[in-house]
């Protein structure tokens, strides 16, 4: 039960920190006295990595922290490993984690015997969104030819995306729910390689996220269809969403810095600090406009509710997916 | 020779059999209209060691094709490389409570006066300046950070200084 | 000539004094960081990535290109003077480095490691600067059943039948491809051989773990066991003379040079293949067309400068696809495209369009950076040298401990380092029972390309097998493989029926 206070406490606490931004009083009270580990849960050279890296470096720039940030990468196992890795370094406060939304999908998946809810949340630094991408040369320009030409290929149609279970499968099988069609999901190492698959023609579509996919299409190779998003983006202004065509599709990554379970306030309150300060930082929001990823800050209690409840999101996704439809 | 051969061939068949026992928690068949399975590959790849180190084992009993040379080394320098090896396990073993350092001194410590019996100066040398090159090269060139274990505290002046 | 002119700006950026210093301290830095087993390229541009952001944009380019081209002609030196592949493309190297330096001809053996990178960069970039930008089009075409073949064919010009014990070879293959298995499988998201759930394993095995385990502690092991009979102190030296004899040997092997060189490029450019299939099928070519291939693996100088003129070549063509593609080939790459979004360079198919100054600039670079690694390599080749005349008790303790840090470093994690020595005695036994190591090891490389490759091919061609030769490309890639494959076998049935003109009675 005490538990439960000092973590009601400390969450609180926090989240006064975040309203009165870089208030310096209170991150005094700790800092790291040695190098601070940032594990991130996915390989070398993928989105995660590429921000993680992107934030060492704002860092290091910027003189935002004493001691420097060393990027760690444990993407074994759909970042199981470095789930395990930060359950086992309960109460080390030189530990962080970059997320990615294998944070919910991978404890569901896979009995790894973790749960998320012990770690300590410190801030969500974007939210990544996805398109519905095909190849110039298909001729599909909306969503009902896309519909359209998926079934007419009778489940051979081919989707490229990343590892089964991960995001763009999940997305992959939202669109089959939605508009009732199936693909042939190819499963693929990385984005990146996704996104050249499409431009040479071994796979139908993707879902990239933009960033992956923009090159591409401004030299007039691939073309998006509709974005899952609630919004039309700044950046892609003539891409239509599929909420506004009628069909409720929405799906977002998140990119946020959780804690091993234990810290103390002063600890926590160290980091969402140093990530507040890094979120305002001119470096970061011009990538972030330029990626086209939405910078919504987010912490303390308001955080945890939402990994929570993103967490129950993907069960119901996953759920659909374990049922032959 | 021939015995260790049996052996090694022996040892490999097991292994074999486990790996395939292994695999088997995926679906090792041809999974229609999708190729292989995912304990597919590793599955039939042992089966196929299998049947290699049956042969291997199978020809030792007809035809003796390392005869006349040894695969036990002289008897002095068994005790040599077993040592060797556990001296390398146990190193290993106590990086975790002693840290990265005080297991290096200790090995090389350990190895050069007991396998190399080399000279007081030498041992000195390279005991004491080997951590301070590690330290230098991966952790304040490279920031690649080594495990501490209970050395930890003693480090942290040392990053104030070079971090 | 358009090219040129934007070239001759390029250089003009990388000639100043503060970038030739650049480039001196960049290549030395990537030199020891490649030498070190387990640590590569990947950690020279990890190393020097924060920087880049503080130097001016044209600087942090060459202060990359050095430390790049640096670390992948150190890479050779651990193959050479230890006999640990400091990283997979290496790996090529050991095999007639080694022998050449147990032989004493370590001097000339680095030597000829220098010179043949030196000449596979220099080939390399200038096919870059005449062909990037139609080349890329080539590595789109390059799907998985492609993938799958160009992988069997670098796997077969290799191994081939015939030559060592054939079952023991076999034996080899199949555990390293099934050792390749152990982790995740990507295709259906479920782990597999991870051994009662050892978090360790989720990330199956590396490469590097396998390689510093049976080449560095296992060859520690054996040659404690041998070096009682042998003196124990190797007797490596360099002098002017060897130098200048050394580059005279490679004189003789333009051919072998410039083919490895094209051949690195191209297979270094396509996407997922890489530097390191590049090198074996350069050494496994060299080998099958030599008059003497024989006495390859035993100390042949040309098998030492044929994978490293094309591990050369092939880092240098890995840069294409991610420049003008966006998509990395290796984790160095993949570090390097981060960094370019960060400095707000998009990479893609305008990149060369758009920021001209950037790409030239980077080209040169290349040059330079090359010129300078090769220099400053010969250079350090005495002190090299000078490692291995160590007291034999002495260089066996260094090894150990570089194989125990060596394993910790990629990962950092203390489960690798019990492979390491796990794997160590293994390799050792298994070499003593006459089982093949290089085969192991390769298949452990090449295994993870090649079933994601295989598996992806029929899952999008509905399980059709026909696929892989309904593809021209594939199928010219499998029907080599064929042939390599079978080579060997028909070249020792010709000799055997040579062998016995009359039928024995």
């Amino acid at each position: 039960m005490t538990n439960i206070f000092t973590r009601r406490g400390a969450i609180a606490l926090m989240a006064s920190v975040a309203i009165a931004a870089g208030s310096p009083a209170l991150a005094e009270d700790w800092k790291p006295m040695k190098p601070v580990e940032m594990v991130i849960m996915a390989g070398q050279g993928g989105g995660a990595d590429r921000l993680a890296r992107l934030f060492q470096t704002i860092i290091q720039k910027e003189k935002l922290a004493q001691m420097p940030f060393l990027p760690v990468n444990k993407g074994g196992g759909s970042g199981a490993e470095a789930l395990r890795y930060l359950k086992d370094k309960q109460g080390d406060a030189h530990v962080i984690m970059a997320t990615l939304n294998s944070y919910y999908t991978t404890p569901i998946q896979t009995e790894i015997g973790v749960d998320i809810e012990e770690f300590t949340p410190l801030a969500r630094m974007a939210v990544d969104v996805f398109a519905l991408w095909v190849n110039v040369d298909s001729g599909i320009e909306t969503i009902e030819q896309y519909a359209e030409a998926v079934k007419a290929a009778g489940g051979s149609w081919r989707m490229g995306g990343t590892g089964t279970g991960q995001e763009d499968s999940l997305v992959t099988a939202l669109l089959e729910r939605e508009f009732g069609i199936s693909h042939t999901y190819v499963p693929m190492a990385g984005g990146g390689e996704v996104a050249t698959a499409l431009v040479g023609g071994h796979v139908d579509a993707t879902v990239n996220n933009p960033s992956e996919a923009m090159s591409f299409w401004q030299a007039g190779r691939v073309r998006p269809i509709a974005l899952l998003t609630a919004e039309r983006l700044d950046s892609m202004p003539g891409v239509p969403t599929f909420a506004e065509l009628g069909h409720d599709l929405e799906y977002y990554m998140q990119r946020s810095f959780v804690a091993p379970g234990g810290l103390t306030e002063a600890q926590q309150a160290y980091y969402v600090n140093l990530l507040q300060k890094l979120h305002e930082s001119e470096e970061w929001q011009t990538y972030a406009r330029d990626q086209a990823l939405l910078t919504d800050f987010l912490t303390g209690d308001e955080l945890q509710a939402y990994f929570l409840s993103e967490r129950e999101k993907h069960r119901d996704i996953l759920k659909g997916l374990d049922t032959p439809s | 020779m021939l015995a260790a051969d049996r052996l090694i061939a022996l040892a490999l068949m097991g292994l074999s059999l486990y790996f395939m026992w292994y695999a088997k928690a995926l679906p090792i068949g041809w999974v229609a209209a999708s190729g292989p399975g995912g304990g597919a590959f590793p599955f039939w790849l042992s089966a196929i060691m299998l049947a290699a180190s049956s042969l291997i084992l199978l020809r030792s009993f007809i035809s003796h094709p390392h005869e006349g040379e040894k695969f036990f080394p002289d008897a002095d320098a068994i005790p040599q490389i077993a040592g060797v090896v556990a001296l390398l396990v146990a190193t290993i073993a106590v990086i975790p409570f002693i840290g990265t350092y005080l297991a290096l001194i200790a090995f090389l410590f350990i190895y050069l006066k007991f396998f190399g019996h080399h000279g007081w100066m030498l041992i000195g040398i390279l005991t004491l300046a080997t951590p301070v090159v590690v330290f230098f090269f991966f952790e304040v060139t490279l920031k690649i950070l080594l495990p501490k274990g209970w050395t930890e505290p003693f480090f942290i002046p040392l990053y104030a200084m070079f971090f | 000539m358009e090219v040129l002119a934007l070239l001759a700006d390029g250089f003009a950026t990388s000639l100043t004094p503060l970038n030739i210093m650049i480039v001196i301290l960049g290549v030395t830095a990537g030199l020891f960081i490649g030498a070190m087993p387990g640590l590569g390229s990947v950690n020279g541009v990890a190393l020097v990535l924060p920087l880049t952001f503080i130097v001016p944009p044209t600087s942090a380019i060459i202060l990359l290109a050095a430390i790049y081209y640096g670390a992948m002609y150190g890479g050779a030196v651990s193959s050479i003077l230890l006999g640990i592949p400091g990283a997979s493309t290496a790996v090529a190297t050991t095999f007639d480095g080694r022998p050449m330096a147990l032989q004493g001809k370590a001097g000339l053996a680095l030597i000829a490691a220098a010179v043949a990178s030196f000449v596979g960069g220099t080939i390399s970039v200038i096919l870059f600067t005449i062909f990037a930008a139609p080349l890329a089009e080539l590595a789109l075409k390059f799907g998985p059943a492609e993938e799958f073949a160009l992988v069997l064919l670098a796997f077969t010009t290799f191994v081939g039948l015939g030559g060592d014990d054939t079952l023991k070879t076999i034996v080899m293959i199949c555990l390293g491809l099934v050792l390749s298995t152990v982790g995740l499988d990507m295709i259906s998201g479920q782990p597999r051989l991870i051994f009662g759930d050892i978090p360790g394993f989720y990330s199956g095995i590396s490469f590097l773990v396998l390689a510093i385990g049976v080449y560095g502690v296992g060859e520690v092991l054996y040659t404690i066991e041998t070096s009682r009979i042998s003196p124990a102190v190797s007797t490596a030296r360099l002098r002017m003379r060897d130098l200048i004899d050394g580059i005279r040997q490679m004189n003789r092997m333009w051919k072998t040079m410039s083919f490895g060189s094209v051949l690195g490029f191209f297979v270094g450019m396509l996407p997922a293949a890489g530097a390191t299939p590049a090198s074996l099928m350069s050494y496994g070519l060299a080998r099958t067309f030599s008059k003497k291939p024989e006495t390859f693996g035993k100390g042949n100088i040309e098998g030492v400068a044929a994978p490293e003129t094309a591990n050369n070549a092939a880092s240098t063509g890995s840069l294409l696809p991610m420049l003008t593609l966006g998509i990395p080939g290796s984790p160095t790459t993949a570090l390097l495209l981060g960094g370019m979004v960060m400095w707000g360079l998009m990479p893609g198919p305008m990149l060369f369009i758009e920021q001209q100054d950037f790409v030239w600039g980077l080209i040169s670079s290349l040059y330079t950076a090359n010129l300078a690694a090769v220099l400053i390599n010969i250079a350090l080749i005495p002190l090299f040298v000078w490692a291995l005349r160590m007291p034999f008790s002495v260089l066996c303790a260094m090894v150990l401990v570089l194989c125990i840090l060596g394993g910790y470093a990629p990962s950092q994690k203390l489960h690798d380092v019990w492979l390491i020595a796990l794997f160590g005695v293994a390799g050792y036994m298994l070499r003593k029972a006459d089982y093949p190591l290089a085969p192991l090891v390769l298949a452990l490389v090449l295994g993870p390309l090649m079933e994601k490759s295989f598996r992806q091919a029929l899952i999008s061609a509905q399980g059709d097998v026909t696929f892989f030769i309904s593809r021209p490309l594939s199928a010219t890639f499998l029907a080599l493989a064929a042939i390599f494959f079978a080579l060997p076998l028909i070249k020792m049935l010709h000799r055997r029926i040579a062998k016995r003109p009359a039928p024995a009675e």
